[in-house]
């Protein structure tokens, strides 16, 4: 069985075009909207491409600024200039 | 156009990690860094060592600073725009107040810590990672004071936190927990605080509160918690990677890892118990359920990440079933032992409407109805007749927990679970197999813990009427303690409220 990772962000702005990003960047993802708060969980594995949001704010996004929405994630976590990949092994 | 060329994360976070410290030769290492041996974890490789997120000082630096400035600039705008009127009900306030005068003296516990392990373990990518969350958990510390602050001009029982919280009885729950992992060595600490507490547990304290500030219309504690939070992505992250790292460099971390994840996860649980009453009883609008959080957090993300670690030999923590069965339990009888006590502590408990008992009822279907309501509406009949119910013996604690033993048997929810040791002559007592087994394996640490009652009846808090201890606590009686019903706050927010709606209320 496949099991979930998952990320939690700020229903913020800034962290909009990330969630039109991820959900985008991965059909499998579900999104549950809370007060103030999105978490998003997908199988096995999800991943935060950096061309994707910056595609969508129209400025070159940077990937650790994906640490100004964050709240919370549950998988490995590997990070690099290019994404942001939560997975389990 | 050439495209400026730039360092990328892997190479920046090697650079500062690697080749810029050295093994000492005027003084043995061991001597220079003597913490991180006698646990008996074993390190072959200290720059096996990575942090996943790769953050460097200067990315530190930049996202902190922008952090800072979001909060502060919502926090002074709250301030400054009596945002507490937005609020829900006052009755929030009680969560509030338990979470301030709780938790936030942890944060600067953990500044402390973790300055401290900045310091002492060897290898230079950890001592990085501890120096970063030790500025963030200063960082904590002090939006949560500024939070206080605003929060100290108009309701009660903020006045004196740091000095409750090295006194009252409840609070000796989250300080007693904190002390036991600062006073254990680098690595059960790390475990305790950074991979049981962060990583497995820290979801419930703060995802569905601070959600739920913000269904109450808590802007502060909302900013606060959701800025801490960013980072607290960044410890759990640390959280993990230690356990992956002690369990790769040896294979005889293994079984002292599973011993402390089994400690600290029982340790962790029990303090959440508070937690779970401020979900259930203190939000006059709610998100979850403790239940519906347990099983989204611990069940179902727990469950993937001890899936995963299962390849190392971890198993799942022992008694996670037992937490499990007690998930439609715990809240309620959390709050029952605070509705009895509301006139020993800072906040104010208060008789539960029918719509919320209807909540209740809806969520917990197997439980409320027939082990909770009845005692909600005894102790409401008693209040409707003058008769408010506070338990004036003291309770019983548990020597490890430090909660009053209110806690049931895992298969009988209408007996209490009392379990208990001998050691060295005297009998300790304990509210779970779990919190017993704590103690016996290290009662020479536990026979040493500061029980709120015990030093009561020695005679070392104040004095011997409840009065007495109350004073010593710094309360402010008649005020601070006792029900909401009929406390100044509540004629306060009434009067407020009134004043919002003067149509309505002419």
């Amino acid at each position: 069985m496949t099991r979930n990772v998952s990320i939690t962000l700020q229903n913020t702005a800034d962290a909009r075009p990330i969630i039109e990003a991820i959900t985008e960047d991965n059909p499998e993802a579900t999104v549950a909207d809370f007060p103030s708060m999105v978490k998003i969980d997908c199988p096995g594995r999800l991943v935060v491409k950096q061309d994707s949001v910056s595609e969508r704010i129209g400025r070159e996004w940077d990937v650790q600024e994906l640490h100004l929405s964050l709240i919370t994630l549950s998988g490995n976590i590997d990070e690099d200039d290019d994404q942001f990949v939560l997975a389990w092994t | 156009m050439a495209k400026k060329k730039k360092m990328g994360l892997k190479q920046k976070y090697a650079l500062l990690t690697r080749g810029l410290d050295w093994e000492t030769t005027y003084q043995p290492m061991d001597k220079v860094f003597p913490y991180d041996k006698f646990e008996g974890i074993k390190i072959k490789d200290w720059d096996a060592w990575e942090d996943p997120f790769r953050l460097t000082m200067d990315a530190y630096w930049k996202f902190q600073a922008e952090k800072e400035r979001k909060l502060y600039a919502v926090i002074d705008s709250f301030s400054q725009n009596n945002g507490h009127l937005g609020l829900t009900d006052a009755r929030y306030l009680s969560a509030v107040k338990l979470f301030l005068t709780g938790v936030s003296p942890l944060e600067y516990m953990a500044h402390r810590q973790f300055a401290h392990l900045g310091r002492h373990l060897r290898g230079a990518g950890p001592r990085v990672a501890a120096q970063m969350q030790s500025l963030d958990e200063l960082r904590h510390a002090q939006t949560q004071i500024h939070t206080i602050s605003h929060y100290n001009r108009y309701f009660d029982g903020f006045h004196d936190w740091q000095h409750m919280h090295d006194r009252v009885w409840y609070l000796s729950v989250p300080k007693s927990f904190f002390d036991d992992a600062a006073s254990a060595g680098p690595f059960e600490f790390l475990t305790s605080i950074s991979f049981s507490f962060e990583y497995v547990l820290t979801n419930l304290l703060f995802v569905p509160f601070m959600s739920g500030a913000a269904y109450n219309g808590d802007l502060a504690t909302v900013t606060f918690g959701f800025s801490a939070q960013s980072d607290e992505s960044r410890h759990m992250t640390l959280g993990l990677e230690v356990i992956k790292f002690m369990l790769e460099q040896d294979e005889g971390n293994v079984p002292i890892v599973q011993r402390w994840i089994d400690k600290w996860f029982w340790r962790g649980y029990r303090l959440l118990s508070l937690v779970g009453m401020m979900m259930d009883y203190m939000l006059p609008k709610k998100i979850m359920s403790w239940q519906e959080a347990w099983e989204m957090y611990f069940e179902e993300q727990g469950g993937a990440l001890f899936e995963d670690l299962a390849r190392y030999g971890i198993r799942p923590p022992k008694y996670h079933d037992v937490a499990s069965k007690e998930k439609d339990r715990i809240s309620h009888e959390v709050w029952a032992i605070f509705y009895q006590y509301t006139h020993a502590a800072g906040f104010h408990t208060w008789d539960v409407d029918e719509a919320h008992k209807a909540w209740l009822s809806e969520k917990y279907p197997n439980t409320f109805d027939k082990l909770y309501r009845p005692r909600l509406e005894m102790w409401k009949g008693m209040a409707d007749a003058g008769n408010r119910f506070y338990n004036n013996a003291l309770p019983q604690l548990c020597t490890t927990c430090q909660i009053p033993m209110g806690f049931t048997e895992p298969d009988d929810p209408s007996t209490i679970c009392f379990r208990s040791s001998e050691y060295g002559g005297d009998t300790y007592h304990f509210c779970s197999d779990g919190c017993k087994d704590i103690f016996d394996h290290e009662p020479e640490k536990y026979v040493q813990s500061w029980l709120p009652v015990h030093q009561i009846y020695q005679g070392n808090c104040g004095g011997a009427s409840v009065e007495d201890v109350l004073k010593w606590y710094h309360l402010n009686l008649g005020t601070d303690n006792m029900a909401y019903e009929g406390s100044p706050e509540q004629k306060l927010w009434s009067q407020w409220m009134a004043g919002r709606h003067p149509v309505a209320a002419e």
